[in-house]
């Protein structure tokens, strides 16, 4: 079976966030930029599933400016066989993302969708779920563990309470949570052959989507400092603070 | 301006994020609807139509909805969507799964996890983990919305008398079946609404070691809870975890246990009134927005603190 999976270019996970200084964004400017850590355990899982036979062929795609083929290159160097980079530098949000990869998957028409359940610089956890919903697909958000059954597929998800177990109709949309996998790192010989592996560049144009975003973002503030604290130097004194300063037991 | 609400609810009882999802369905103004969605859910309707401020009940009971399945809840939400000027749930594991979805049926846009109402159109959510807070505008014509629940103050349980209605739409896509559910056992306070929280990290080192902080919450009437790196080691199951993809909780007290402080975790409970951090290593991260920070073995520490409290509470 042909597997999609779908990466985000994103600030690396370890990189200190500042917000530009007149309010319109974060600072992305000579900062570290990664592959979200959710869309590395989505090509992981992908790659699982090749390794034990079940998928055939793994095709990455992403959606953005050129620089984002970095990150396809590096889904190439895990394991994707191949890659389709959706080409534009306007803001996409999670609807025209949705609406893009959906045109992808017609024209791809694969048995499973594996994409990460959020991205860290937006945090929106959408755009799996609008995928599935566009492209009449069943989901299984927030995935620990998945299991492709014959024509079905069956996804143990991470809920509030604990786990919730479904049976899916193939095609359907994964979203991974952190528990799926823990995903390899890419041995230097695959970052080599990765370059040589077959990168299609189409444009939004060309799936027949315009992006035409709803959200206008005003402002982007920091959140409102902690007044700083203090030490205390035994247990006896934490009792007393928390029971006669700050009164909460 | 009219607002739906889909409320939150399980063993036939209404979630009290809920009640603060209703809250933020005051703050943008008009009318409010309850829908609840379910299998044998008439007290949860009951129940739902005792809060403050709520106009009319909408009770969907049918096999469809039994397991929130998100594929045949979108097409009941957004069948009645197209009466209101917004629909608004929990961002909790429900309201995350369906509501995406909904938005594409109704091709608007989701604005996700609100903390903050400004206008009808105009609200203010977390990215980068809470690093940074956006003021965001939709010009979408029905506004969907899941709401950061410990943002909000729930509004009264009791007092309000809407009318039930019954909704008779059966939506059955068809395309997933429930299977199974491990949910956890646990005469605790919920995670997610406790006053007071404990959590324990990697510094507690095994799974049997969280007793010792389960004995402090137990005095305390508190919810345990854990950092990514202990559920990740496999000491504690996932719905303990608290952080940025784990749960948020804003408690009057959080008591980190062994927890070294990554961003990722202080996005899950930043918002918390008083934060105590007890962690031998006096460079950990936590302590920068701990109130109270106690350096020392939590070995040590933590039974200690169990013998004073004993003598306080």
């Amino acid at each position: 079976m042909k597997v999609l999976v779908a990466v985000k270019r994103v600030i690396d996970y370890n990189v200190k966030v500042r917000v530009k200084p007149d309010n319109t964004g974060v600072d992305l400017a000579n900062v570290k930029m990664a592959m979200n850590p959710f869309c590395e355990i989505a090509v992981e899982e992908a790659v699982r599933l090749k390794e034990k036979g079940i998928a055939s062929e793994i095709v990455a795609v992403t959606i953005g400016p050129k620089v984002t083929q970095e990150q396809l290159r590096t889904a190439l160097a895990l394991g994707a066989d191949r890659a389709i980079q959706v080409e534009t530098d306007e803001e996409v949000q999670s609807l025209d993302a949705a609406k893009m990869l959906k045109a992808v998957v017609d024209k791809e028409e694969p048995n499973l969708v594996i994409m990460g359940k959020q991205s860290i610089d937006t945090d929106n956890n959408q755009t799996g779920q609008m995928l599935a919903q566009l492209a009449g697909m069943p989901q299984g958000t927030f995935a620990s563990e998945v299991d492709v059954e014959g024509e079905k597929v069956k996804v143990t998800r991470e809920i509030d309470g604990g786990l919730l177990t479904v049976s899916l109709n193939l095609p359907a949309v994964v979203t991974t949570d952190l528990r799926l996998n823990e995903p390899r790192y890419a041995s230097l010989p695959n970052i080599m052959k990765a370059k040589k592996k077959p990168l299609e560049t189409v444009s939004p144009a060309d799936l027949g989507v315009e992006a035409a975003p709803r959200l206008k973002t005003l402002k982007v503030e920091e959140p409102q400092p902690r007044q700083p604290g203090i030490k205390v130097e035994s247990v006896e004194e934490l009792v007393d603070k928390l029971k006669n300063e700050a009164k909460v037991i | 301006m009219s607002t739906l609400v889909i409320a939150d609810h399980n063993k036939g009882e209404l979630t009290g994020s809920t009640l603060s999802v209703i809250a933020a369905a005051k703050a943008v103004g008009g009318d409010i609807d309850v829908l609840v969605a379910g299998k044998d859910i008439g007290s949860v309707a009951e129940q739902a139509a005792k809060a403050e401020g709520v106009s009319k009940v909408l009770a969907a009971d049918n096999d469809a909805y039994g397991h929130q399945l998100a594929e045949n809840l979108s097409l009941l939400i957004a069948e009645l969507a197209k009466n209101y000027s917004h629909v608004m749930s929990s961002a909790g594991s429900v309201g995350k799964d369906t509501m995406p979805r909904v938005a594409a049926l109704l091709d608007v846009a989701q604005v996700s996890e609100i903390m903050a109402v400004q206008s009808e159109d105009t609200f203010q959510r977390p990215i980068y983990a809470g690093n940074a807070i956006a003021t965001v505008q939709s010009s979408d014509s029905i506004k969907v919305i899941t709401v950061r629940t410990t943002s909000f103050d729930p509004v009264a349980a009791e007092g309000g008398s809407a009318s039930i209605e019954s909704v008779d739409s059966a939506h059955d896509a068809g395309i997933s079946e429930f299977v199974s559910e491990e949910l956890a056992e646990s005469d605790r306070p919920d995670l997610a609404s406790a006053d007071i929280v404990i959590s324990g990290g990697r510094g507690m080192q095994s799974g049997d070691n969280f007793r010792i902080i389960e004995s402090v919450a137990d005095l305390l009437g508190a919810a345990v809870g854990a950092s990514r790196a202990a559920v990740d080691a496999g000491f504690v199951p996932n719905d303990m975890q608290v952080g940025q993809t784990g749960k948020i909780v804003a408690p009057n007290l959080y008591i980190a246990v062994g927890i070294s402080g990554a961003i990722q975790h202080l996005a899950g409970m930043g918002e918390s009134k008083v934060i105590v951090a007890i962690n031998k290593d006096e460079d950990a991260p936590i302590f920068q927005v701990a109130d109270y920070g106690l350096v020392a073995d939590l070995f040590e520490a933590v039974p200690q603190l169990e013998q004073e409290l004993k003598k306080v509470v």
